[in-house]
């Protein structure tokens, strides 16, 4: 008994002095908001976003428009309830100026609309690549640097063409992002002549693809894997089980830096998938390559390469603290001044050029990759094309793209 | 929760020095107005008055959540506390009601929601959901004791999956966008101060409620019906009925608070009644403690702090250990939850000031 | 039988015939294997729920911490396997850290709130959040797979099947030996007698000069061993990471409604439905597939109310 009021008298008296510390510390310093995921299923990737934008901060020395900046973390476990709870106490309790996050697609719509009822203050993505958070609806206070999901994919569908594969089957996680990725690579796809079968669409957090793998055509020349996380790793465990052996064509998460550190022994029959995404492992530049090496240097117990989400939460962060520096601080009237900076964003990232349209949504590169093993025998994505300059249209003229709309399960579609 | 003497033979108890149930409403009412002590006077004014001192964000994201969880948490207590049944989904009944609400009225998905007007949306929503916690109380029934929290565990969980793979109704994973709370006259209630206002009403009402109920017949025979089913029975009164008319009542508390936490949020998604918000009700129950309707509040503001402020104190990553802690401290020390340790402290400080006057004759 | 005893059975069977019919002349691969599959998810669904309805139908204790176990077990298997690189010693890590563990929440937790049903469960809830944060932060979220010996691994050639994966077949014979041996157990030897006898009665047990303690102390450490020995090989089929409890725990739930508490036989029964419905919903009705899950706990529960083969209270 004496140890549960203990505990509780702890408890409220810690409360009042961390409120109490929260309001004295605002006056000396700039606060940010940062929103990640790191709770439940996207927890790794949620602390790799937060290292990412610990990096940006470090390469700022800790400072943007004269001020100090102290980052305000907050987590979320991926639902978009906990998200917006998170950022609402952020930025109405902890008076956040900024708010940077949050992590996964659905999230990203839900602080969009959130966004909408807190016009003075400036959100900035964090790494959620819906579609629908930019393109329908968007909020004028909510800038993304970073292209979408199904940017991501552009370019893909041509190389998997020119490695053959007309006739695809698709497996892929049933929520918003994949949506996008999938739209991506088939906006091209079936226009060039490209076939997707059928597609096999997949609750989050399915673990037993067995019935997936046993529905698979004979006919097929290669697989379209859009999963995720664990997901992705038991699907290409269990496929490999199973004897399958057709080729496999990746989203942007299926055999990123997460999946392919997996603990466990490394199968052979990754080797030689093919992917896409804004970035990739092993881009020759001496931008990414400092960038990887500061990476490292900064943390030891963090992948032995930045995921996609470190560089994105990178690439985000950078951006807001470099508009800060661009306005000398200048918060007032609005963040008008801010934001007039922030929509002439136009830097070298590590992984190319950023800068928004104005839908304030990213346009950028995408690297098309191929699975590969290291000298040391780690694996890693080798890249092997790069296409630049790739906005939300996808590479359509936009009255075409306004037709196709946004993706779903049923579109785009090519059966026949 | 006492100790049984036997195998499953319990004294009956009955609640609080009032009159007995044969008296009629009146007696019990003027009863009821005579209990009202200076206590409740200063906690009714310093609820009404909270917003007034309050910042916006104190008063929707901790004092309005508290209040619409404390209400749903409200009815695990009138089905545990009272009833001894406790039952994991009393928050699938509220995301039943949630998620009415969304396609009977307006949202984001314009192939799905109906767009019929907020009072109908409203209405058909929590009726709906009070007849599924009605169907899932006769589903539950026919079984004893602690089969209860397994069986509702389990088709808590299977509505979830059958939300988040459906996709003709409850549009999956995504859910409803935009679910707002809408604009009454002049008052909008998606303002912190008027959902605030909605919220303790809709609150003190239930509270109300219950306090009436367990002292009306009903509740004195659902008392008797968790102490000792069988002697009630032999007493004539249809133990399943009553048990099946709890969940019923249950069943339309957890509903408004469905409807509350919709519109609190926003927005619906299986999430909202995944098996986290399920136990976490479970949690705010006990926390405060199931032998009083005040004990679902208390818990509901406990939890929604730690929730929210947690994070300043432990390492962020590690909420779910420090809930999970408060809750088994509380459940292996003091079962009553903290309502009960307050009855203690109280007990034991009466206690020493009796011996110390005892002491000082 | 009577009319009505195979009325039932009618209304059952008949939709199930014809269904088999029907996808067999269809796709008769897909059929086979979504058989194959569903049993061996029933093995591995009633290695897990097995340990579960022992304790419950002993002890009258729901442990809602069974998931932890489970997922406890794999974590442990998995070192002990990257440590020693034997997977069968991984197994039987698996099962020996998950039953001390069991040991020493009945010795030191429940052994002090007899008769207390709903406090101890409530224990369970608590102690299944606090281990699952627990193993969150020693373990981290990644993901965990196993490395079985290469004869365990890939696939083999069936009929019609074709290619299945040899792992499978592996848990399946697994379960079907395990579970013989836990009917051994307990119907041929004398802890075994004493345990089905406390199943029946608890109060006689103890006055016929039992040490009850010892009995409960030994029921929770094998159910909880059988919780961490599915850790490992539910893991090797199907990796580990976080929220793997639940998903065990809520299956074991499922599996022991249908098939009644404290019955290893209407475990398996329980299990053989659950495992088999959700692989040929997963397989012919995506969206639909818990329906079927749950409308077969529905009609357990409306028709017998304590599980198929459960005994009353």
């Amino acid at each position: 008994m004496k140890a549960t009021q203990r505990v509780w008298v702890r408890t409220m008296v810690g409360t009042a002095a961390a409120a109490a510390m929260g309001t004295a510390w605002a006056q000396e310093t700039l606060k940010i908001g940062l929103l990640a995921t790191l709770e439940g299923p996207f927890a790794a990737p949620g602390q790799d976003s937060m290292r990412g934008a610990d990096l940006a901060l470090k390469h700022h020395n800790g400072m943007a428009g004269g001020k100090k900046i102290e980052f305000v973390k907050v987590s979320s476990d991926a639902t978009p309830d906990k998200a917006v709870n998170a950022t609402r106490k952020a930025v109405e309790q902890d008076k956040v100026q900024i708010m940077i996050g949050p992590l996964s697609g659905d999230e990203g719509i839900a602080v969009k609309n959130y966004a909408k009822t807190q016009p003075n203050i400036t959100f900035i993505n964090g790494s959620s690549g819906a579609q629908a958070t930019t393109l329908s609806d968007p909020a004028p206070n909510f800038y993304r640097f970073n292209t979408e999901g199904a940017q991501w994919m552009v370019g893909l569908g041509e190389h998997a063409l020119a490695k053959g594969y007309k006739k695809t089957f698709l497996i892929a996680e049933d929520y918003g992002f994949p949506y996008s990725q999938v739209q991506g690579f088939m906006a091209s796809y079936c226009a060039k002549g490209g076939k997707v079968v059928d597609k096999a669409w997949v609750p989050l957090g399915t673990k037993d693809y067995a019935s997936v793998i046993a529905k698979i055509p004979k006919d097929v020349d290669a697989l379209v894997v859009v999963l995720g996380g664990s997901d992705a790793v038991n699907f290409l465990t269990q496929y490999e089980q199973t004897g399958g052996n057709k080729p496999m064509v990746g989203g942007s998460i299926t055999v990123d830096q997460t999946v392919l550190n997996y603990k466990g022994k490394r199968r052979e029959s990754l080797l030689g998938t093919a992917s896409a995404g804004p970035m990739a492992d092993s881009i020759d530049t001496p931008e990414w390559k400092k960038f990887v090496a500061d990476y490292k240097a900064s943390f030891k117990d963090g992948f032995p390469s930045p995921s996609l989400f470190a560089y994105l939460y990178y690439i985000n962060t950078k951006a807001a603290l470099d508009g800060l520096d661009a306005v000398k601080g200048d918060l007032s009237n609005g963040q008008k001044a801010y934001r007039e900076a922030l929509q002439k964003t136009n830097f070298k990232g590590p992984a190319g050029e950023v800068k928004i349209d104005s839908n304030r949504n990213g346009v950028g590169a995408t690297y098309i990759t191929e699975v590969a093993k290291a000298a040391d025998g780690s694996y890693y994505n080798k890249v092997v094309k790069t296409v630049p300059g790739i906005s939300q249209t996808l590479g359509l003229p936009e009255a075409e793209f306004k037709k196709m709309g946004l993706g779903s399960r049923d579109v785009p579609d090519c059966r026949k | 929760m006492n100790t049984s003497a036997g195998a499953g033979a319990r004294p009956l108890r009955v609640v609080g020095t009032v009159p007995t149930p044969s008296a009629g409403a009146p007696t019990r009412l003027r009863s009821a107005l005579r209990s009202i002590g200076v206590r409740h006077i200063v906690v009714l004014l310093a609820v009404l008055l909270y917003p007034v001192v309050a910042t916006p964000f104190f008063t929707y994201q901790i004092g309005a959540q508290a209040l619409a969880l404390g209400l749903i948490a409200l009815s695990l207590t009138l089905l545990g506390g009272y009833g001894g049944m406790v039952s994991l989904a009393q928050m699938t009944v509220a995301g039943i009601a949630g998620y009415m609400v969304a396609i009977f009225g307006s949202s984001s998905v314009a192939t799905i929601s109906l767009g019929w007007p907020w009072w109908l949306a409203v209405v058909l929503a929590i009726g709906i959901a009070t007849v599924v916690a009605t169907l899932i109380g006769w589903l539950s029934v026919r079984t004893e004791g602690i089969y209860t929290i397994m069986i509702t565990l389990a088709i808590g969980v299977a509505f979830f999956y059958l939300a988040q793979q459906n996709y003709a109704l409850f549009n999956g994973f995504q859910g409803f966008n935009k679910v707002v709370a809408p604009t009454v006259g002049e008052i909008d209630f998606r303002e912190p101060v008027p959902f605030y206002g909605l919220t303790l009403a809709c609150s003190l009402a239930g509270y109300g409620l219950v306090q009436y109920l367990v002292r009306a017949p009903f509740g004195v025979a659902l008392q008797g019906i968790r102490d000792n089913p069988r002697r009630m029975n032999a007493l004539g009164y249809h133990v399943t009925a009553h048990r099946v008319a709890a969940y019923a009542l249950a069943g339309l508390l957890a509903a408004v608070g469905g409807v509350l936490m919709v519109w609190y949020n926003g927005r619906i998604s299986p999430g909202s009644a995944n098996t986290g918000a399920m136990i976490n009700i479970l949690i705010i129950a006990v926390l405060g403690g199931m032998k009083r309707p005040l004990g679902a509040f208390i818990g509901a503001i406990v939890f929604v702090l730690l929730q929210n402020f947690a994070i300043d104190l432990v390492d962020r990553e590690r909420f779910n250990l420090v809930i999970g802690g408060v809750f088994l401290a509380i459940v292996l020390f003091s079962p009553d939850g903290l309502l009960g340790l307050w009855a203690k402290l109280r007990s034991r400080l009466q206690q020493s000031r009796h011996s110390n006057q005892r002491r000082r004759q | 039988m009577t009319r009505k005893q195979w009325l039932p059975w009618l209304l059952l069977g008949g939709p199930i015939a014809v269904f088999t019919v029907w996808a067999l002349a269809d796709n008769s691969r897909l059929y086979l294997v979504t058989l194959l599959n569903g049993l061996t998810l029933a093995s591995l669904y009633f290695i897990v729920a097995s340990g579960f309805t022992l304790v419950f139908g002993l002890m009258r204790n729901v442990n809602l911490a069974h998931g932890s176990l489970y997922l406890f077990g794999a974590y442990v298997g998995w070192m002990v396997g990257e440590h020693t690189g034997s997977w069968v010693l991984a197994v039987l890590a698996g099962f020996g850290s998950a039953a001390l563990v069991g040991l020493l929440l009945q010795l030191l937790v429940f052994r002090h709130m007899p008769g207390e049903d709903l406090r101890q469960t409530l224990v369970t809830i608590g102690l299944a959040i606090v281990l699952a944060d627990l193993m969150l932060w020693i373990w981290g979220a990644e993901i965990y797979t196993f490395d079985p010996p290469p004869w365990i691994y890939g696939s083999t050639e069936l009929p019609v099947v074709e290619k299945f994966p040899t792992y499978r077949l592996v848990v399946l014979l697994g379960a079907i030996v395990i579970g013989c041996g836990l009917w051994g157990f307990l119907n041929r030897t004398r802890v075994g007698m004493m345990i089905r006898a406390g199943v029946d009665d608890r109060g006689m047990l103890a006055a016929a000069g039992v040490n009850v303690q010892l009995v409960f102390a030994v029921t929770f450490a094998i159910g909880a061993g059988m919780a961490g020995l599915a850790g490992v090989v539910g893991g090797t089929a199907l990796s580990v990471s976080p929220g793997e409890d639940t998903r065990y725990l809520l299956a074991s739930l499922v599996v022991v409604i249908v098939g009644g508490m404290g019955s290893v036989v209407g475990a398996a029964i329980g299990a053989l439905l659950i495992g088999l419905a959700e692989q040929f919903g997963q397989a012919y009705a995506p969206t639909y597939s818990v329906v079927f899950t749950f409308v077969i706990m529905v009609l357990a529960l409306a028709f017998k109310p304590r599980g198929i083969m459960g005994k009353p209270a």
